[in-house]
């Protein structure tokens, strides 16, 4: 399985399986979030970090590009949006190939520095509260996760 | 006689490379800091990799011109404290080098410093604290409500649940077509406009003193979406006044009830937001009702400066704790 489409009715459906999600990763896992001002990237994110073991409240990385948090594995959540003009690495490998799970907001931007076993995650609009979630892996490993998620 | 306490303060977590001299953590023998807001200004935010540079560049020079207007020798410094965090991690590291190397060289208890305590110890160059006390931190980076029962203690009350209010405001300012930095403008256009527009108000329930903007950001940005679709023209002075209604709303009641809740003697608003006009002339109006003293930098120092991590430095530095030359950038750490 190389693709999923879900459709949430809700910001705390789509916060739920987020949180299902995250039982399957594992350290050195890469997500790629895509979507809108407004879709829902962070809701999904605090979802993840939840089923993770994150006790802290998940804010918006936007300002310093990073914020790490402690859980059953660490989360690294990403805004690299000011990155656009520079690709600067800021220490990508010591995240995506360390300790925890990577979440990278506007992922296109450092394209270079991304693993190419990967989640991509893109969050659309709908009508009112409802969201469509497309989940496309790149790897074996997050074929795996598909696979086991739709069961 | 006890003698005087100097500390070398030194700052670069963002886009100001800052170095300051201050004497018992109240008084600034000197306060240095070359801006990057011109260099930055031209992308319509700011560029790490540019802030690293120019932080590489500056800083030297900054801290020998801090030692030379504060007219002390290097024998007078006790300690030099650095903000090891939060902030762009490749800024940081300037700093934190720069402080590390000079404490090797010089032989002088290297101290890190958390970006908000100094923010929060900008406000005793004006008046010593009374506790407990509330902070109400305000910047593009940070939204949160933090009690203090004691010197070096901080306890969360209350953050953001999603964007800072630096944030909002600078994501508005973009949408509005206003130049960076875009705070001070929607400031500025907020005084010359109405409140026209009815935009959300984030409370969160009750008992809840954190905070939201993420649902008020797209309440403005969906606003200025349909009236462009339909034809209209707002006024943008009326945007701006009426987003800034409910930013100030929210930030001052919050901050009102956790000092009512919390019985605090004193209350600071601190961070580069403290210096919007329209929220400080808000809370000190509010907090004048009520009789709580409300204490508000002058705006040379709500921004980022050297003088603010000297001072909270001082506190850690009578404290005794103490950093380790193996100090680290850690671009999320954490107050409490």
């Amino acid at each position: 399985m190389q693709s999923i489409d879900m459709i949430t009715q809700s910001a705390e459906e789509t916060e739920k399986i987020a949180e299902k999600l995250a039982e399957y990763l594992s350290h050195g896992d890469v997500l790629t979030l895509e979507g809108d001002l407004g879709a829902g990237k962070t809701t999904f994110t605090k979802g993840l970090a939840r089923g993770l073991g994150i006790t802290r409240n998940v804010n918006s990385p936007t300002f310093t590009i990073v914020k790490e948090y402690k859980g059953r594995l660490p989360l690294y959540h990403m805004d690299v949006y000011r990155l656009e003009l520079s690709g600067e690495d800021i220490g990508f490998d010591e995240y995506f190939y360390g300790e925890g799970v990577s979440v990278v907001e506007w992922a296109k931007f450092i394209e270079d520095y991304l693993p190419d076993e990967r989640l991509e995650i893109v969050i659309s609009h709908m009508e009112g509260d409802r969201r469509k979630l497309e989940f496309n892996a790149y790897g074996e490993h997050f074929k795996k996760i598909l696979v086991a998620m739709n069961d | 006689m006890k003698r005087d306490t100097i500390i070398l303060g030194i700052e670069t977590s963002c886009d100001e490379t800052a170095a300051a001299i201050v004497k018992n953590g109240r008084e600034i023998l000197s306060n240095v800091v070359a801006s990057q807001v011109e260099s930055h200004k031209r992308f319509g935010g700011v560029v790490p990799e540019i802030a690293s540079r120019h932080h590489v560049e500056q800083m030297t020079i900054v801290i020998e011109e801090a030692i030379k207007q504060a007219k002390v020798a290097w024998e007078d410094i006790d300690a030099i404290a650095v903000t090891e965090g939060p902030g762009l991690v490749g800024a940081l590291l300037v700093g934190v080098s720069a402080a590390k190397a000079l404490a090797f060289a010089k032989r002088k208890p290297l101290i890190g410093v958390h970006h908000i305590a100094g923010h929060i110890y900008a406000n005793r160059f004006e008046q010593e604290f009374a506790f407990p006390l509330l902070a109400l931190i305000v910047s593009g980076g940070h939204t949160e409500l933090i009690l203090m029962r004691d010197h070096g203690q901080f306890e969360l009350i209350g953050e953001t649940l999603d964007d800072a209010a630096g944030e909002a405001y600078d994501k508005v300012a973009r949408m509005l077509g206003l130049p960076y930095p875009g705070g001070p403008e929607i400031d500025r256009l907020a005084k010359e406009g109405e409140e026209t527009i009815d935009f959300p108000r984030a409370w969160l329930g009750e008992d809840s003193y954190d905070f939201s903007f993420s649902g008020l950001k797209s309440a403005v940005i969906n606003k200025i979406h349909n009236a462009k679709q339909r034809g209209e023209t707002l006024k943008k002075e009326d945007v701006a006044a009426s987003f800034q209604a409910s930013v100030v709303e929210v930030l001052t009641t919050k901050t009102f009830r956790a000092a009512k809740a919390f019985n605090v003697k004193q209350v600071i608003v601190a961070g580069g937001v403290a210096a919007n006009q329209g929220l400080r002339n808000h809370m000190k109006k509010v907090f004048a009702q009520a009789d709580i003293p409300i204490l508000i930098p002058p705006l040379s120092l709500c921004t980022d400066n050297a003088a603010m991590i000297a001072a909270a430095g001082t506190i850690a530095f009578e404290q005794e704790k103490r950093s380790d030359l193996d100090l680290n950038a850690n671009p999320s750490l954490e107050l409490v």
